[in-house]
């Protein structure tokens, strides 16, 4: 685990903030303007070959400075056939950014994984991330009516929109 | 008259003035088994362009989640797939357990094992049976909800629901499995096997059943890769990533299982790895059951009284119980500080949760990742290109759960 941080420390520089291996998760919180080109640099390294962006997701930490961080969690799977054998899962490793209040934005890697395209749109329509640069920037789950975003730590979980029928 | 004339005059509708259609199908359509809207461009029957609109069975499952104590998001997994509630039960206290570092009694990693696949079978048997009811075939749609019932039986013999099982728990299981439950599971996979057997023979010899599943949405195993589309419609394009094989959690290392591979990709393709994945679950749970037999009467909790959920036989007749009972209700059982993230592989590849601790009795954050919603997205592309009569298989074989794709 420590070799593998190691490795990505090396190889990504000043771009790296902070890591961890806590639990046995490789963690590494990267600058904010860097991350599309630590995603393709750990996509396109030979050794790592992180081929997979298995999840997005973002967390909003209301009293911390910067306020949300977004998280990715990176797979490197074996794609070569080997005859009966089963491919293997090499390794994980999860990347985060700290996205500040205002201005709430974040660089969209849809350029690097096309599994971001869905998963951005989620983030914006939950937690009001705007991704700069995402080819489709519309809400995911919610419809376009719907003001603010649910997942924010300071939106009430009592609050109902529905799009038809008494609103309180 | 003169229509006529320039129909017959123009040797095809070269001629003719023909211009794009725009139709909606959804969000509640009789041949999709879940609620999706699909708003596509056709030109005749080929497909231009599709968009594929998810989220009519969003629910705030995150929000809910946080706003609960740890035990109290188990029964909101039961809801996230409702064929495989188990499997997402598991998912769920695993990554839990991994934020407490608990170590599980080897009984109940088996007692797992055995609730998951029977999960598997029930969710394999759904997506197969409504395939085929949706392209208009009755009798094995019958033939596998048959099956799917057998697999409740055995599901509501272990934690008395048939559906939403609430069954695992932070630690342990809801309770051990009663006396008698391995005979009736031998029994119970006879009688599946065998509505297997009819169900393949009604089914995939059919030629217009193969017609329709053969060569529609195919997509390269490099294009799923970029969409991190997981589980049976990977496997169907080659790439052998089962994580019960990749990194291996329970007892999977010590279950001989075979993971199946497709070779172009197709409907057709996902159609056989699904059938062959119900024979390896099979064959999973009978290596399990003489375990079970064995192990009879070791404990399936761990010991450890602060994270163990106490049963209702042990609060009844101890004071300290009690207390941990009140205690775990009003404020939870308090989970160090952390994130954690695992997956396990589910019915339609890798259902993983990451989980954001802050010390308390309530999860901070607990994010669910949808293998549903990954598989989906990839579907206008699948498509593009396509006939009209493609969209219901490719949907049927994505087997997009609403519940669990919308949270």
């Amino acid at each position: 685990m420590s070799d593998l941080l190691a490795t990505v420390e090396g190889l990504l520089g000043d771009a790296v903030l902070d890591s961890h291996a806590h639990l046995g998760d490789a963690t590494l919180l990267v600058e904010l303007g860097s991350i599309a080109e630590v995603l393709r640099t750990l996509r396109d390294h030979e050794e790592l070959r992180m081929n997979f962006l298995m999840d997005l997701t973002a967390v909003d930490y209301l009293e911390r400075e910067p306020r949300f961080e977004v998280v990715y969690h990176l797979a490197s799977v074996e794609t070569e056939p080997r005859g009966t054998e089963p491919s293997r899962l090499f390794r994980r490793l999860r990347v985060k950014v700290g996205v500040p209040e205002d201005p709430c934005e974040c660089p969209s890697v849809v350029e690097v994984f096309e599994a971001a395209n869905w998963m951005e749109r989620e983030a914006w329509d939950l937690y009001g991330i705007s991704f700069t640069g995402h080819p489709d920037p519309r809400r995911l789950l919610l419809y376009e009516q719907f003001v603010g975003h649910p997942l924010r730590k300071d939106y009430p979980k009592e609050r109902r929109q529905p799009l038809v029928g008494p609103q309180n | 008259m003169e229509l006529a004339k320039k129909i017959a005059g123009s040797g095809g509708r070269g001629d003719l003035h023909t211009e794009n259609q725009v139709l909606n199908m959804g969000p509640s359509h009789p041949a999709t088994h879940g609620t999706v809207k699909i708003v596509g461009e056709f030109d005749g029957e080929t497909i231009v362009d599709l968009d594929v609109q998810v989220g009519y069975l969003h629910r705030g499952f995150e929000k809910e989640c946080e706003s609960g104590t740890y035990y109290q998001a188990i029964p909101y997994t039961d809801r996230l797939n409702y064929n495989s509630a188990i499997l997402a039960n598991l998912a769920y206290c695993m990554t839990v357990e991994k934020l407490l570092d608990a170590k599980l009694p080897r009984r109940c990693d088996w007692l797992r094992v055995v609730g998951g696949e029977l999960s598997r079978i029930g969710d394999h048997l759904t997506r197969l049976g409504a395939a085929c009811l949706e392209l208009g075939a009755t009798t094995p749609f019958l033939y596998g909800i048959e099956a799917r019932e057998i697999t409740w039986d055995l599901q509501e013999i272990l934690c008395g629901a048939r559906v939403t099982s609430n069954y695992v728990r932070i630690g342990g299981m809801q309770r051990d499995a009663p006396e008698g439950f391995e005979d009736r599971c031998e029994e119970s996979l006879r009688s599946i096997e065998a509505l297997l057997v009819d169900f393949d023979r009604v089914i995939t010899s059919n030629r217009i059943f193969c017609d329709r599943f053969r060569n529609t949405g195919m997509m390269s195993a490099e294009r799923l890769v970029e969409y991190g589309v997981t589980g049976p419609m990977l496997r169907a394009a080659g790439i052998a990533y089962d994580l019960r094989k990749a990194e291996p959690y329970l007892v999977y290392d010590e279950i001989d299982f075979d993971v199946p591979v497709g070779s172009t990709g197709d409907n057709f393709d996902r159609f056989l790895v699904v059938q062959e994945e119900l024979t390896q679950s099979i064959r999973i749970l009978r290596q399990c059951l003489p375990v079970l037999r064995k192990t009879r009467g070791e404990p399936v909790d761990v010991a450890d009284p602060r994270v163990r959920w106490p049963g209702k036989n042990r609060v009844y007749g101890r004071m300290e119980e009690l207390i941990q009972l009140f205690k775990g209700v009003t404020e939870g059982i308090a989970v160090p500080a952390g994130e954690a993230y695992l997956a396990i592989e589910s019915a339609n590849g890798e259902l993983g949760f990451y989980i954001v601790s802050d010390g308390s009795g309530k999860p901070y954050k607990v994010r669910c990742r949808p293998p549903s919603l990954l598989n989906v997205a990839p579907m206008a592309e699948m498509l593009r290109g396509g006939m009209l009569a493609d969209i219901v298989p490719t949907f049927d074989m994505i087997n997009m759960v609403g519940g669990e794709c919308d949270r």
